[in-house]
Order: structure tokens, then sequence, then C-alpha cells
């Protein structure tokens, strides 16, 4: 049981960088590899900042500024520079290994006996019931926020930008300037995701941003799969669907470690289980027609 | 109202795919006209018509609306005074977004997309009303996303949406070369009754000589990136429709 509670907690803690990709894959329809550097630069801001003692409300808005600072630069290499997004991703992906290992010093940074924000609020007795409330509590406000943001008149010709480039500018839209801060607010938010894992697990590593674009993948993916089952267009379910994404990903995750699946084999597991979940919706949908 | 002068657009200069698409073009469009542009594929008319809305920046001359130099001004920013509408149905309007939602983009083309929910009742009465004066009976879809209408619809509400937001210059891109004669003709009347009413100065790009013939005030035959034939408003009346097939004869 405590395997899967384990899980749910994982998979709330991923809710950051599921939105993220919900946002700059589904809404502006680019495939964002900053993801995986801007998620260890979340991470390592984290951990710097637990080690000076510094309280959390400001670590929290450094590793979103952080994030969303990652995200503009792809955003503006890929828009002023005309360079492919993908490209532009793996740029700064590449360039922020190489600051993420300069913030932390060395490789791996623990995070044992610092405070967290898990330990902020004692609500209840058991620390992962505890871990629980403080994350569901987090991911609420944070996906009200983003709810709220595509709500409003910004946040419509944010999808529209995504949706039909040539229509958007012809009303009025610089669409350049919003796709910089779409990455930015992305990336942001796939830095909260770091923030929340390294105080989780209770360390900061270089390397565990290595592959977690996967994880924003499969759970939009897994979110997409049942947005076009039921013909859902309310932006609410479509958010509640990407949350419920991240936490069903890593029960898979956990339900294949549980069958004793060795660990080593996870990366090519979840590869395949992403494949998986693309490929099945194509394949019954060629028979049916 | 829009004011082109000496205009030149060379495309890949110096290349051996050199495009000298509009040469030295001198136009003068009043306040209130409809002007039909005609010609051949080639002729640089679409060209034209993307220097106008601010797509492709020319390579000399300049170009003024209402009394402002938007010669270098991008795309987006001459949204203050122009609205458009795409050879493309699916360039006009964004597909996932429900038909109410592309309506409140459109409602706020010239004012800044802020961060406060605009959607609101009223809004969707007001949408809802101009939407029955289609008659198409797509009134009560408006919650539909863009994409499960037809081409002839969306083009038809692309029209609509140009005059949400005030409006002085209305750009048609061969509005209807991608449609059936029927839905062809309702987006030509819509356009024209449009014309009308808000007194829009606005170009027609087509390669129907018919529509040509019974729409607009003023007709500009182009050929090779200049202007082979300009009729004015009594001119034009006079125009025999068998004239304008010999244009191309």
């Amino acid at each position: 049981m405590d395997f899967y509670l384990t899980a749910l907690l994982q998979g709330l803690c991923f809710s950051g960088i599921a939105l993220g990709i919900y946002i700059s894959m589904k809404i502006f329809n680019i495939p964002d590899i900053t993801t995986d550097g801007s998620y260890t630069l979340g991470g390592a801001v984290t951990g710097v900042l637990l080690l000076h003692n510094q309280p959390s409300y400001i670590i929290l808005p450094a590793v979103m500024l952080a994030g969303a600072t990652a995200g503009a630069l792809t955003g503006i290499i890929h828009t002023k520079l005309k360079i492919n997004a993908l490209l532009a991703g793996i740029l700064v992906m590449t360039a922020l290994y190489s600051i993420n290992l300069t913030l932390m010093g060395r490789s791996n940074l623990p995070l044992i006996n610092t405070a967290s924000v898990f330990t902020l609020l004692h609500l209840v007795s058991d620390p992962n019931q505890n871990t629980f409330w403080i994350l569901l509590f987090f991911v609420a406000v944070v996906t009200l926020i983003i709810g709220y943001l595509l709500k409003t008149d910004f946040g419509i010709a944010m999808r529209a930008t995504g949706n039909s480039e040539t229509m958007i500018r012809a009303l009025g839209v610089n669409t350049d300037r919003m796709k910089i801060t779409g990455l930015a607010i992305a990336n942001a938010l796939t830095a909260v995701s770091g923030y929340l894992i390294a105080q989780f697990q209770g360390f900061a590593d270089i390397s565990m941003g290595i592959g977690i674009v996967i994880v924003g993948l499969g759970s939009v993916i897994i979110a997409e799969a049942f947005i076009n089952w039921f013909r859902i267009t309310s932006v609410w379910i479509s958010l509640l669907l990407v949350l419920g994404g991240a936490v069903i990903f890593q029960f898979v995750l956990a339900f294949t470690l549980s069958i004793g699946i060795d660990a080593t084999l996870l990366k090519l597991v979840t590869a395949v289980f992403v494949l998986l979940i693309v490929s099945l919706p194509r394949l019954s949908f060629n028979r049916s027609i | 109202m829009i004011g082109i002068n000496n205009i030149h657009k060379v495309f890949n200069k110096g290349k051996a795919n050199q495009v000298n698409a509009v040469n030295g073009i001198n136009l003068q469009i009043n306040n209130g006209e409809f002007v039909v542009i005609v010609g051949s594929n080639g002729s640089g008319k679409t060209t034209l018509l993307n220097l106008v809305s601010g797509s492709v920046i020319p390579t000399s001359g300049t170009i003024s609306i209402d009394g402002h130099d938007v010669t270098t001004m991008p795309d987006y920013k001459r949204s203050e005074w122009i609205a458009r509408v795409f050879q493309n149905p699916l360039s006009g309007t964004a597909s996932d977004l429900s038909i109410l939602d592309n309506f409140r983009l459109a409602a706020i083309r010239t004012k800044p997309k802020g961060l406060s929910i605009g959607v609101d009742d009223a809004f969707k009465k007001q949408v809802k009303e101009k939407i029955a004066s289609l008659g198409m009976g797509l009134e009560n879809k408006i919650a539909q996303p863009m994409g499960t209408l037809s081409g002839g619809q969306r083009q038809a509400l692309t029209l609509l949406m140009s005059i949400m937001d005030s409006c002085k210059v209305l750009l048609l891109d061969e509005p209807t070369a991608a449609l059936d004669p029927r839905s062809a003709e309702v987006v030509m009347k819509t356009a024209d009754k449009l014309v009308k009413d808000f007194n829009l100065t606005s170009i027609l790009i087509t390669h129907n000589l018919k529509d040509g013939y019974n729409y607009g005030t003023r007709i500009i035959q182009m050929g090779e990136g200049t202007i082979l034939h300009d009729l004015d408003t009594d001119k034009k009346a006079k125009l025999k429709q068998s004239d304008l097939f010999d244009w191309f004869g």
C-alpha cells in the first residue's frame, strides 16, 4: 500500500511537469526538451537555497524565476533566431547541465537535515499523509491559477497561438512574445516539479532530469486519450485529466517495479508504455473504419 | 485611406530564383472604396495584399493607412485598422477553440489581451445575436469547436468576426476559392453587405471574374507586378462582363 501511496505522491510532484508539457506541447504545439534541464534547475536551486537556510517564500519564487528564464531563453532562440524549437530546447538543456553543476558545486546535494515544504505544516501525524495533503493543496492552487489563466483573454490568445498563427497575428497578437511567455510559464511549472521532488526524495542530483520529459509527455498523452475519447472541450476537465495522467503514469511505473521488473529496465518500460498509449487508439481507430 | 507609393517587392534578391513580385505600384484607395483586384497567378496581387496587411515588408516604397506610415509596421500592429479573411478557412479561425472564444479574440482585435475573463453572459448574448444575423442556425452552437464547422460557415463567421471590433480596412484574399458555389455566394453577399453597412474600405482578390463584375466600386487588373487596368466606379459601371474576360484573352 505504501508503495502506491509513494507513487501517488510522486505523481502529484510531477504534476508541474505534466502541466508544463500540456502548455508547451498541447497549447503551443512545441515539443519542449528544455524540460530535462529546467527540472534539474528547479531541484538545484532548491537544494542550494535550502542548504543556505533560505525560507520557503524566497525559494519557490526563485525556482520559478529560474525555470521561467530557461524557458524564455528557448523561446527567444526559437522565435528570434528562427531555430527549430526542438533544437532550441536541446541547446538550452545542454547548457543548463553546466549551469546546474556550477550551482550545486557537485553532482549530488543531500537535503537530509534541511527544512522542507513538507514539514512546514503538521496536519496529520503520519508523515506520508501529511505530505499528501500539502501536495494536494499545492497542486490545487497551481491548477486553479493555470485554469484561470487559460480562461482569460490572454489565455484564449495563448491557445489560439498554437492553433492558428495567421489568425491570431491578424487579430493583433505578437506571436513571438506569446510563445516566449508560454515557454517561460511551462518551464516555471517544470522547475516547481524539481522543487517538490528534491524535497520529497531528500536530495538534488545532476542526473535527476535525464529523460524526465517523458513523464510529462506520458501524462499529457494519457490525458489526451481521455479528452479525445469523451470529446472534452472544458479547460478545467482537461487540466484535471492531465493531473490524473501524471498520477496514472507513476502508478504504472510502481506496478512495473512491484511485479519484479529490474529497475535498470525502468526507462525502457516507460518508453514502451508511452508508445503503447500513443499507438493503441490509432490501431483500434484504423480497424473501426 | 490606403496609400501605396512606388512599392517594390523582390523575393530572393540576387539569387537564381529572384522574383520581382511587385514592380513600382502606386495606388490610392479612398475611404469606403471596395476595390476588386483580378489577375493571373503570379501577377503579384496576393503579395500586394500582404504588403498592405504587413505580412510582407516592402523592398522599397511606402505604405500608409489612415494617414499613418505603416511601411515597416508588423502585421499584428496593423490589426488596429485591418481585419482579414484568408483563402484558407483554417487560417482565419482557430479550429480547436470554440466559436465563442474565436469571437472573443476578434472582439478585442485592437485591444490588449489582458488577464481578465471577457467571456460573460452579456458577451455570449451579443455573439448569438450577431451570428443569428447570418441565418445559418449557428447561434445555438457557439460552444462548439470551430473545427466542427464547414469551410463556408467558417468563412462567413470570419467575416462577421472582422466587424466585432472597430474596423476600417477589410482585406479579402480569395475568400471563396475553397468553397462550393452556394457557400461562395453566401460569403460574397455577406462581405458586400458588411462593406456597405459599416462603410469599410476593402480590397478583394479573386479569380472569379463574375464576382469581380458583380461586386466592388473599383476594379484593378494586375500583371507582372504592375497595374494593367484601373477602372473607377463610373468606368466599372460601363464595363461589360465580356470586356473583363477579354482582359485575360
